[in-house]
């Protein structure tokens, strides 16, 4: 489970909806592991809007990553202007600005997409119920008396 | 043939050989893309997303989320989290090594995301497990009201969610939609190949950007391939004798008339002219 989807989980008792301590669940003993995946920047500027900075970093904390910066990266910092080579160019005389992504969107990428809890649990801090993961998916069936 | 879901509940249905068996079907995986392709065409996303796939089973659907628009995937790849409540078919999707989050979950239990978590939400081929719910302790409708109420608050506001669905029946799609609508959405049924073998019935779901669009006529409107008809709007139609809105007869006139205005005719898809039932 990517650490981007703790910034949106919640706890599934009803009795936690109203609560605001059912987000976010807390990791225990995780164990983290890394899935690359492809670079999507415009995905990125889509969500970063909606994450929970805050929350994120107490996340971040509690698995023991190194601590984010104290408030939520801008849109305009997640890309970079950089000179790069004409293409189809013989002479490699002629150079074109491009837009790539920034170090703060790599970073980003790094820790929201490609950081995953593969073992471990996920533990309300409401209700105190243990969500346990396994080879990174989460079991949220509820047994009938806790729905 | 008997339906699944009369004969066991769906975690004991999809075991590791009929999750298996399903997976490696060619016909299912054609079907099933086909479909996710029909439910992203609905969806009409214009940017990279976050998607719930409610009843994800072994990724078929979501494999094409996370396909590139170059691969045939609009506005792709897209991020998604899918829930199912098979451990069989989520252990497939494990092994094909999908890129979306799996959760052993059940939809009847609820959306454990919190508010406006997701731009749009699909559900191919699932959500008539819900209306069977001898194997659980909470009614059919509590368990749709619960999935419904869920699904809504996890969308953000302007999302959409379209739901393919197999209905047992008029009596069980009626259940389902009005369910939806309860919740608060504005919705349409769409139906391609209605009466054959072949039919495929689409929920398309829209959550208003707010008070103003309430009205879930004004909504699901104008959206690409989705009519929608309310009982107002039928009874005026009937009193003025007019053709039914949506029926072949109505687009062709539509068309010619749009045309002797000089205006752009939308260009014939090849879903253009078939009959769709509507509803609501
Ligand atoms: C026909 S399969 C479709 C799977 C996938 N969407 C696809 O297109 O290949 C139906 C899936 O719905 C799942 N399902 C049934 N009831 C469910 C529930 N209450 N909650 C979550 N998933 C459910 C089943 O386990 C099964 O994987
Ligand atoms: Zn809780």
């Amino acid at each position: 489970m990517k650490i981007l989807t703790l910034n949106f989980l919640t706890c599934a008792r009803k009795l936690c909806k109203s609560s605001n301590t059912a987000f976010p669940l807390h990791p225990q003993d995780a164990e983290l592991e890394i899935v690359e995946q492809d670079m999507n920047v415009e995905f990125l500027r889509n969500i970063l809007p909606r994450l929970m900075w805050e929350e994120l970093s107490g996340v971040v904390g509690e698995l023991g990553l190194p601590a984010l910066p104290p408030t939520v990266p801008t849109l305009e910092s997640l890309t970079e202007k950089k000179l790069k080579a004409a293409e189809n160019d013989p002479t490699g005389m002629n150079v074109v600005e491009v837009e790539v992504p920034s170090q703060v969107a790599l970073d980003l990428h790094r820790l929201l997409l490609e950081t995953c809890v593969k073992e471990g649990k996920l533990v309300c801090g409401s209700c105190g119920h243990e969500y346990q993961v396994r080879e990174g998916i989460a079991n949220f069936l509820l047994p009938g008396h806790l729905v | 043939m008997s339906r699944p879901e009369d004969t066991l509940p769906p975690d004991l249905f999809y075991n590791d050989t009929e999750s298996r068996k399903y997976t490696t079907s060619s016909r299912i995986q054609k079907i099933q893309s086909d479909m996710t392709h029909r439910a992203l065409d609905l969806l009409s996303l214009t940017h990279s997303s976050l998607i719930l796939d409610v009843g994800c089973g072994s990724g078929l659907s979501g494999e094409i989320l996370s396909a590139s628009d170059a691969q045939g995937t609009p506005a792709g790849p897209h991020v998604w989290v899918g829930f199912d409540i098979s451990a069989s078919m989520l252990g497939v999707a494990l092994e094909k090594e999908v890129d979306g989050d799996l959760f052993l979950a059940d939809a009847g239990q609820g959306v454990p995301f919190r508010p406006g978590t997701f731009d749009a939400a699909i559900s191919i081929s699932a959500i008539q497990w819900l209306c069977n719910a001898e194997s659980s302790e909470e009614s059919a409708s509590g368990r749709l009201s619960r999935f419904f109420n869920g699904l809504y608050a996890s969308l953000r506001r302007g999302g959409r969610a379209v739901l393919q669905f197999y209905p047992k029946n008029d009596t069980q799609k009626t259940m389902i939609s009005s369910a939806a609508i309860r919740a608060g959405f504005g919705a349409g049924l769409l139906e391609d190949d209605p009466g054959t073998k072949n039919a495929k019935t689409y929920l398309v779901l829209t959550v208003g950007g707010g008070e103003l669009d309430g009205d879930i006529t004004g909504v699901v409107r104008g959206m690409e391939g989705v009519d929608v008809m309310d009982e107002r709007r039928r009874a005026k139609e009937r009193r003025r004798g007019k053709e039914e809105k949506g029926s072949k007869a109505w687009i062709v006139r539509k068309k010619e008339q749009m045309e002797r205005k000089g205006k752009v005719v939308k260009a014939n898809s090849k879903y253009t002219g078939r009959k769709r039932r509507i509803a609501f």
